[in-house]
C-alpha cells in the first residue's frame, strides 16, 4: 500500500472511527473535542493528498480521461460489480479539502455553541458521519461505491435537520429527505442503466462512453441529470432546499450549502457528463435554459424575500444556476468556471450561513424588517456580513467572481443565438445578485438600530472567530489567487473535455 | 413401466426433513411426559438448532434427489433447498426465543404452542426440496396449517380469535385456487413434476397455446400470491399479524411468507411457461408494492404498519420476476438472474424483518401487542440500545444506508431488473422506495422523539432471550450489509 493510498483509506476512516469514538465518549464536551480533533486529523489526512507521484501530466492521447493521483482498487461485491474503488485527481482535490475544512469549522464551532434541541455529542458524530458520506462520494470511482456514498448522507443530515433544526423543522426535514431520495433512487437506476449495458461500474473505464449505445447514454444521462439536478438543485425541483436551510441549525446549513450541494454538480461532471457524454451534448440547451432560469427565479426570489435565511437559501438556487450553466457549455472554460465557482460558493455561502446564524442566535429573528442598524451595534458582525454579501455579489478580487464571469464568458464563447442569449441572461442574473445583496446590507446593516439590534453587543466570541476566519482567508485567496482550483483542476478538465468531442 | 413399485428412497436428502418433524414430535412427548416449559423449549430450540446443522451439512454435498420415477424427482435437495431449509430452521429458533413473554403469560400452552411452530418448520423445510406440484402444495399446507391455531392461541383475546379466522378462511380458498390450478395443469399435461411440466410446455406449442394451460397457471400463481400477501389477495395480512400474538406475526412476516415465495419461485422458475407467468407477476409486482405503500402512509397501529410494508416488500421480491414479462428478459442468463434476485432479496427481507419485529417485541412490555405508534414514542431514549436495532431494520427495510442489507437488497432488485432490460419496472421500484421512506421514517423518528408527558410509557425491559435474538439478528443483518455477497452466493446456488 503506497502513502497516497493509506491517505485515501485514511480520509474516510479518520471521520468514520471519529464518529464511533464521539458517540462512545460519556461526556459531552469531551465528546466534541474528540470530535473536532478527529476533523482536524481528517483535513491533515487530506492534504497530502496533492503529492505524490503525477507523472500522468504528460499524458498521452490514448489514456484514460481520468488520470487519478492516487488510487485503490479492492474487490467489494463483485456480485453488484461493487469495487471499493477510490481515488483523487485535480477535479475531487479542491472539494474533498472543503469539506474537511468546513467539517472542522462546524466541529470547532460546536464547541462554542450548540444549537437547542439535542446533545452536542450527538450532533458531532452525526457532522462526521455525513463528512464519510460527502468524502466517499467525491473520492468514489466506482459507479455503484458513488451511489452509496451519495446515500449515506441522506438519514444523518435529516436527523440533524429534524433534531436540532428551527419550528417547522420535522415538515422542512422530511422534505428534504423524500426530495432528495427520489433524486438518489434515479441515481440508482440510472447507474445500473449504465452498468448493464457497459457490464463494469469502473469510472475511469466508462469516462467518454465507453462504448455505450446512443440510446442507452442518453437514458442514462436523463436519469442522471434528473438525480444530480435535484441534489444541487436545479430549478425547478429546487423547492426543498430553502425550506431545509431556513430550518436547519447554523451547522447543518453550513455543511448543507457548502459542500452538500457539491455532491449533486460534481456527479454532474464526473458521472452524468462522463459517462454518458452523448446525453450530455444532447441535452446541453435545455440544461443550460434551466441553469439560466434558475438565476433568474433565484434572483428575482431573492428581491422579494424578508428572511435572512431564506434569501440566503435562495441566493445558493441561482448560484449553482451559473455553476450548471458553466457544466451545460461542455466547454474547458466552462466547466473550470463549475468548478471554481463550486469551492468559491461553498466557503462564502458556509461564512454567510455562519454568520446568518450569529445574527439569528444573537436577536432571535431572521426578519429582515426586524433587523436594521446592526452595524451601529456590532460593527465587526455587520464588516463580516457585508464583506460575505459582496463576496457573494461576485465582485471581482474575492472568490465568487470567476465562477459567474467565466461561466458567462463560457456561454457566449459556445456562440449561437441560444447560447448567447442564456449568456445575456445569466449576466442580467449576476446584476439582480448584486441588487439583492446590497438591498440586504441596507436593510441589515444600514438605519437605525432596530429594538432587536439595539441590544447587541459588540464583540464577537473567539468560537465564532476561530470558525469564520479561515473561510474569509479562504474568499480573498481564491479570489486573488484563483489558479488555487484551477491550476489542479485544469489537466483533467481539458482531458474530460477531450473526450467529449 | 412393469418393473416393480419399490423405489430405493435417500435417507440422507430426507435428514432435515426427519430431523424437523422428530423435533415436533419430541416437543409433544417431552411436554407429555416431563410436563416442564423450560425442558419443552429446550428440545424445540435444540431440534431447530439440529435441523439447521443437518439442511446445512446435506445442503453443503451435492444434489440429492429421491421418490424418482423415470428421472423426474419429487424431492430435491440442493443448494436452494438447503439455504431455504436453514433459514426456516433459524427462525423457528428466533421466534421460539420471541416467545418467552407471550408463553409466560399463561396466555398459550407451551408445548402445543412449539409442538405447532416444530410442524410449520417441517412443511418449511420440505418446502424447498419439492419437485413436484402436490409436495409443493401439502409441504406448503403443512407450513400454513399449524398457523391458523398459533394465531388463535391467544386465550381470551377476541382480536385473536378473528385474526385466526381471517387467516383460515382467506387461506383455505387460496390452497383451493393452488390445487385447481395444478389439477386443470395435470389435466393438460398429464404430469406433476415442475421440471417435466416446465419442458413439456416448452417443447409442445400445441399445449401451450391452450386457454386452460393459461387459466391453470394464473390459478397456481394468483394461489400462491395468497401466500406472500400481494395484493389484491392480502388483505387477510394486517387483521392476521395485528390479532396475532407478536412473535406469530413475526414468523407469519417472516417465515410464512418466505414459504410463499420459495413455492412462487419453484413454480416459475421450473414448471411454468415465463412468458404467461411474467405479465402477471410483473402486474402482481407493481400492484403489490404501491397498494402496500401507500395504505402504510396512513398505519396508526405498529404491526398493521409493518403487516402493510411487508406487503410492499413482497412486491419488491416479486419485482425481478416481473422482468419475464418482456423478451429480453425471458434470456438463460437474465432469467436464473431474476430467480437469484428475488430469493436474495427474499433473504435479505426476511432477516430485516424479524429484526424490526424482535425489536417492536423487545421495546413492548411482555405479551402485550404492538400497540400504537404513540406507545413507541420515545422508546429508543429508554432504551438506546433497543432502539438502535429497531431503528436500524426499519432504515434497512426502507433500503438505506446504515442499513445497508437493506441498500444492497434495493440494489440487487433493480440490477436484475435493469439486466433483464426491465427499466420501467426499475423506476416503479425506485419511486416505491421513496413512499416506503415516509412512514418506516415515521416509526424510526417516533422512537427518538421526546416522550409525550400526558401519555406514561410502560417501563418495560427486554427480556434476556428477547435481547439476545434482537441482538443475534441485528448483528447477521450488519454482517450481511458489509458482505452482502455471501447472500448473493447463497441465492445464485
Amino acid at each position: 500500500m503506497t502513502f497516497g493510498q493509506f491517505l485515501l483509506v485514511a480520509v474516510l476512516a479518520l471521520p468514520a472511527l471519529g464518529a464511533v469514538a464521539v458517540a462512545a465518549t460519556p461526556a459531552d464536551r469531551a465528546a466534541r473535542l474528540v470530535g473536532t480533533v478527529t476533523a482536524a486529523l481528517t483535513l491533515l489526512a487530506a492534504l497530502p493528498l496533492a503529492a505524490g507521484d503525477r507523472g500522468w501530466f504528460a499524458w498521452s492521447a490514448n489514456g484514460p480521461a481520468v488520470r487519478p493521483w492516487h488510487q485503490l482498487d479492492l474487490p467489494w461485491v463483485p456480485g453488484l460489480e461493487l469495487r471499493f474503488h477510490l481515488g483523487v485527481d485535480g477535479i475531487s482535490y479542491p472539494l474533498v479539502v472543503l469539506t474537511a475544512l468546513l467539517t472542522l469549522l462546524c466541529c470547532a464551532y460546536s464547541l462554542y455553541r450548540v444549537p437547542a434541541g439535542g446533545s452536542g455529542r450527538a450532533l458531532v458524530a452525526l457532522l462526521l458521519v455525513i463528512e464519510v458520506g460527502i468524502l466517499g462520494t467525491f473520492l468514489a470511482l466506482d459507479l455503484v461505491l458513488f451511489f452509496l456514498f451519495f446515500e449515506v448522507v441522506l438519514l444523518p443530515m435529516y436527523a440533524v435537520i429534524a433534531g436540532w433544526g428551527g419550528e417547522d423543522r420535522r415538515r422542512a426535514a422530511r422534505k428534504f429527505v423524500l426530495y432528495t431520495l427520489l433524486g438518489s433512487v434515479l441515481l440508482l437506476v440510472g447507474v445500473y442503466v449504465v452498468v448493464a449495458a457497459a457490464g463494469t461500474a469502473d469510472i475511469v473505464t466508462l469516462t467518454g462512453g465507453g462504448g455505450l449505445s446512443r440510446n442507452t447514454q442518453l437514458f442514462a444521462f436523463t436519469l442522471l441529470a434528473l438525480a444530480f439536478a435535484v441534489k444541487s438543485p436545479l430549478w425547478p425541483l429546487h423547492s426543498w432546499l430553502p425550506d431545509a436551510h431556513t430550518q436547519a441549525p447554523t451547522v447543518g446549513s453550513v455543511v448543507l450549502a457548502g459542500v452538500l450541494l457539491k455532491m449533486g454538480t460534481y456527479g454532474l461532471i464526473r458521472v452524468a457528463v462522463g459517462v454518458a457524454p452523448e446525453g450530455a451534448r444532447w441535452a446541453a440547451p435545455v440544461l443550460g435554459a434551466l441553469a439560466v432560469a434558475a438565476i433568474l427565479v433565484g434572483a428575482l426570489v431573492c428581491l422579494a424575500q424578508t428572511e435572512l435565511k431564506r434569501l440566503i437559501a435562495y441566493s445558493s438556487v441561482g448560484h449553482m444556476g451559473f455553476v450548471l450553466l458553466g457544466i451545460a457549455t461542455l466547454t474547458s472554460t466552462g466547466l473550470q468556471a463549475a468548478l471554481i465557482g463550486n469551492v468559491a460558493h461553498g466557503v462564502i455561502t458556509g461564512l454567510l450561513f455562519f454568520l446568518a446564524g450569529a445574527v439569528k442566535d444573537r436577536t432571535h429573528t431572521g426578519a429582515l424588517a426586524e433587523l436594521s442598524g446592526l452595524r451601529e451595534t456590532a460593527p465587526r458582525l455587520a464588516g463580516l456580513l457585508g464583506f460575505a454579501a459582496i463576496a457573494s455579489l461576485g465582485l471581482p478580487g474575492l472568490a465568487g467572481f470567476w465562477g459567474e464571469a467565466f461561466a458567462v464568458i463560457a456561454a457566449i464563447e459556445v456562440g449561437g443565438p441560444l447560447w448567447t442569449t442564456l449568456a445575456v441572461l445569466a449576466a442580467v442574473g449576476g446584476a439582480l445578485t448584486a441588487a439583492y445583496f446590497l438591498r440586504l446590507l441596507r436593510r441589515v446593516t444600514h438605519g437605525r438600530p432596530s429594538p432587536a439590534v439595539g441590544r447587541l453587543a459588540p464583540t464577537l466570541a473567539g468560537g465564532e472567530l476561530t470558525a469564520w476566519t479561515p473561510l474569509v482567508l479562504l474568499a480573498l485567496a481564491v479570489g486573488l489567487a484563483p489558479t488555487l482550483v484551477l491550476g489542479v483542476a485544469e489537466a483533467p478538465v481539458n482531458a474530460l473535455v477531450e473526450v467529449l468531442r | 413401466m412393469s418393473a416393480s413399485v419399490v423405489q430405493s428412497v435417500d435417507h440422507v436428502a430426507l435428514l432435515p426433513a426427519y430431523l424437523a418433524a422428530g423435533t415436533a414430535v419430541l416437543v409433544l412427548v417431552t411436554d407429555l411426559v416431563l410436563a416442564r416449559s423450560r425442558a419443552t423449549l429446550a428440545v424445540a430450540a435444540l431440534g431447530t438448532i439440529a435441523t439447521a446443522v443437518g439442511a446445512a451439512v446435506v445442503g453443503a454435498g451435492d444434489e440429492r434427489r429421491t421418490f424418482c420415477v423415470a428421472g423426474d424427482c419429487s424431492y430435491v435437495f440442493g443448494g436452494r433447498a438447503a439455504v431455504v431449509g436453514v433459514l426456516f430452521a433459524l427462525l423457528t429458533l428466533g421466534v421460539l426465543g420471541l416467545s418467552g413473554g407471550h408463553l409466560r403469560a399463561g396466555r398459550a400452552p407451551v408445548g402445543e404452542y412449539s409442538f405447532l411452530l416444530a410442524c410449520s418448520m417441517t412443511g418449511g423445510v420440505v418446502l424447498g426440496a419439492a419437485g413436484d406440484l402436490i409436495t409443493l402444495i401439502v409441504a406448503l399446507e403443512t407450513l400454513t396449517l399449524p398457523l391458523y391455531v398459533l394465531v388463535g392461541l391467544r386465550r381470551g383475546s377476541l382480536a385473536s380469535a378473528e385474526a385466526a379466522l381471517t387467516f383460515f378462511l382467506v387461506s383455505v380458498v387460496a390452497t383451493t385456487l393452488s390445487l385447481l390450478g395444478a389439477a386443470l395443469l395435470y389435466a393438460v399435461t398429464g404430469e406433476l413434476h415442475l421440471g417435466r411440466l416446465g419442458t413439456l410446455l416448452a417443447e409442445r406449442a400445441e399445449l401451450h397455446d391452450l386457454p386452460l394451460t393459461a387459466a391453470a397457471g394464473a390459478l397456481l400463481l394468483l394461489g400462491l400470491a395468497f401466500k406472500v400477501a400481494a395484493v389484491p389477495f392480502h388483505a387477510w395480512a394486517p387483521a392476521t399479524y395485528d390479532g396475532a400474538p407478536l412473535p406469530v406475526a413475526a414468523y407469519l412476516s417472516t417465515a410464512s411468507k418466505l414459504g410463499g415465495v420459495v413455492a412462487l419461485l419453484a413454480v416459475t422458475s421450473a414448471a411454468l411457461p415465463a412468458d404467461l407467468t411474467g405479465p402477471v407477476l410483473a402486474l402482481l409486482a407493481v400492484l403489490t408494492m404501491t397498494v402496500g405503500n401507500l395504505v402504510a402512509l396512513r398505519q396508526r397501529r405498529t404491526v398493521r404498519l409493518l403487516a402493510w410494508s411487508s406487503v410492499a416488500q413482497a412486491g419488491y421480491i416479486l419485482a425481478p420476476l416481473g422482468a419475464l414479462a418482456l423478451a429480453a428478459g425471458r434470456t438463460g442468463e437474465a432469467r436464473a438472474g431474476a430467480y437469484a434476485a428475488a430469493l436474495a432479496y427474499a433473504v435479505f427481507f426476511v432477516l430485516l424483518e424479524f429484526a424490526a419485529f424482535a425489536g417492536v417485541t423487545a421495546l413492548r412490555p411482555a405479551d402485550a401487542d404492538g400497540g400504537t405508534l404513540e406507545e413507541l414514542r420515545g422508546a429508543a431514549r429508554r432504551h438506546p440500545w433497543l432502539g438502535a436495532a429497531l431503528g436500524l431494520a426499519l432504515v434497512g427495510l426502507a433500503g438505506l444506508p446504515p442499513g445497508l442489507a437493506g441498500l444492497f437488497a434495493k440494489v440487487t432488485v433493480v440490477r436484475s431488473l435493469l439486466g433483464g432490460g426491465s427499466g420501467w419496472l426499475a423506476l416503479v421500484v425506485a419511486v416505491n422506495a421513496v413512499i416506503g421512506l415516509a412512514y418506516y421514517l415515521r416509526l424510526g423518528a417516533g422512537l427518538y422523539a421526546a416522550p409525550d408527558a400526558s401519555n406514561p410509557a410502560p417501563a418495560a425491559g427486554a427480556a434476556r432471550a428477547v435481547a439476545l435474538v434482537l441482538a443475534v439478528a441485528t448483528v447477521a443483518a450488519v454482517v450481511v450489509g458489509f458482505a452482502p455477497q455471501l447472500v448473493l452466493d447463497l441465492a445464485a446456488r
